[in-house]
């Protein structure tokens, strides 16, 4: 039998329906039209941080999460202080110090605010792109530290054994199956990022929370802005995880 | 240059050390009250899923389904306004005057909400790791419900669950930072405040973020002692 047509089900479908009925009749939805351009350019710029911030992250995590595994004694321990560090303090605070602090620190210096990169530092994004990847980094870079610390020894011997040398190894081997074997916990890491984003409304960065509280302020409407964004949150969340499961499906995981 | 600056760490006025200490304690405190309240939500949510008629497992997949798919920004903000407006038409229902609800019982309730999906989450996995012959052979003891569940189930799970709970700690104190945005003056808002009376946002946020790492550290050295102590008689997996 289909799984949505067990009896409760059906009744407890029909109350949800109504409940949606009941919340598009009796709440006040009128301002959606006036704030549709808004609100999809919010929900782009969320989408664009999310993609940025996890591959720029990616691609930091795997130094990070390689150089504790193998790297000299002060880079594996430079790399594990930063890991415990980003993910023993709330992003908020990093975000804020970043913002602010680095955005207070930088001023004092007449060289940056000469040079070319001043006019880019002085818009809030480029401190949410840094913030949000490094955090992304940090929690990824301890997952790609267990990752290569658990690709099979005999492998790695293997692959000596051939006359491969180390980066050859590095390349052909150890990094392919590190990261195989953390692709099962990926999808968990990019929700999370996902929800990590709106933090960066509070340092003005125009994205989908912050049109939100834009609507909020202007229409003097307190929860219909709040709910219509939970639910494009709980729709970003569910594409992620369908486009996941896709690409797991599709990669060879015999035994990692 | 830096030295003369740390005198702003001070505990004495016109030192703002005693502001971050008074935000880290209504931190911890909220951090806390939320855990606790998180984990009784969490107690019900794996029994109700594990055990519970249809209705009420669809209902609780509904919440920590929603509950964990929303950011805890929205999330914060939604019940923050929504709790204490719920409240207060109860009062008027009562005849009562509204009130004002302090942000302390509304941080706990909010934070205690979000926890308690995903610690429903844990539960469950915890119970279900149980082999099912040890609850069995409770019963076939003739234990009633709460017996079992005293004396089996919850130290029986308890091993399985530690990871799971004290991750939820960790990310508990976290996301009290997240009651800034709503005004509540914890150990992030408290920071903020500081850097903006003077000035030395950079100072402050490096001393508020040593703080946060000291609880996760001490939290670490904790756990790691629990740890030992609940997989006593279990074999080592590693």
């Amino acid at each position: 039998m289909n799984i949505w047509l067990k009896p409760h089900r059906i009744v407890l479908l029909l109350m949800a329906l109504a409940l949606v009925v009941y919340a598009g009749l009796s709440m006040q939805w009128d301002w959606v039209p006036r704030y549709s351009g808004l609100l999809l350019h919010g929900i782009w710029m969320t989408i664009a941080l999310l993609i940025t911030t996890c591959a720029l992250g990616f691609l930091l995590a795997v130094p990070l999460g390689l150089f504790q595994v193998t790297g000299p004694k002060p880079l594996a321990f430079a790399c594990r202080g930063f890991c415990t560090a980003i993910r023993g303090t709330p992003l908020l605070l990093q975000l804020w110090l970043i913002y602010f602090g680095l955005g207070s620190l930088f001023p004092q210096f007449p060289e940056i605010m000469d040079s070319f990169l001043w006019p880019y530092l002085r818009q809030a994004w480029p401190y949410a792109l840094l913030s949000l990847t490094l955090s992304f980094a940090g929690y990824e870079g301890e997952v790609m530290r267990g990752a290569f610390a658990g690709v099979p020894a005999g492998e790695l011997e293997a692959a000596h054994a051939y006359g491969m040398k180390r980066m050859t190894v590095l390349r052909r081997i150890w990094l392919p199956r590190a990261i195989l074997r953390a692709l099962p916990t990926l999808n968990g890491e990019v929700v999370l990022q996902l929800k990590s984003t709106p933090l960066v409304a509070t340092i003005t960065v125009v994205e989908s929370y912050a049109v939100t509280s834009t609507i909020r302020q202007e229409t003097f409407i307190i929860y219909e802005p709040l709910l219509l964004i939970s639910l494009i949150y709980m729709v970003l969340t569910a594409i992620s995880v369908v486009i996941f499961s896709y690409f797991e499906k599709k990669v060879p995981v015999h035994d990692v | 240059m830096f030295i003369d600056k740390l005198e702003l760490l001070a505990l004495t006025p016109p030192g703002w050390g005693s502001v971050l200490l008074h935000g880290l304690a209504n931190s911890l405190a909220v951090a806390g009250g939320g855990y606790c309240l998180g984990l009784l939500i969490g107690i019900f949510g794996a029994f109700g899923k594990l055990y519970g008629g249809p209705v009420i497992r669809d209902l609780l997949a509904c919440y920590t389904t929603i509950i964990r798919a929303v950011p805890e920004l929205v999330l914060i903000v939604l019940l923050f306004y929504a709790g204490s407006d719920i409240v207060n038409h109860v009062l008027q229902a009562f005849g009562a005057s509204p009130v004002d609800i302090n942000g302390m019982a509304a941080g706990i309730g909010v934070i205690g909400i979000v926890q308690g999906a995903y610690s429903t989450e844990v539960l469950r996995g915890a119970i279900k790791a149980i082999p099912p012959g040890q609850i069995e052979a409770g019963r076939s003891y003739g234990m009633d419900p709460l017996l079992l569940l005293r004396h089996i189930t919850l130290p029986a799970m308890l091993p399985y669950a530690i990871p799971g709970l004290s991750n939820l700690w960790l990310i508990a104190t976290k996301d009290t930072a997240l009651l800034a945005v709503v005004g509540f003056t914890e150990l992030t808002m408290a920071t903020r405040q500081a850097g903006a009376a003077t000035r030395e946002y950079f100072l402050f946020f490096i001393a508020g973020g040593l703080l946060y790492l000291a609880v996760t550290l001490l939290s670490n050295a904790g756990i790691r002692i629990l740890e030992r102590k609940a997989s006593v008689g279990l074999p080592d997996v590693g």
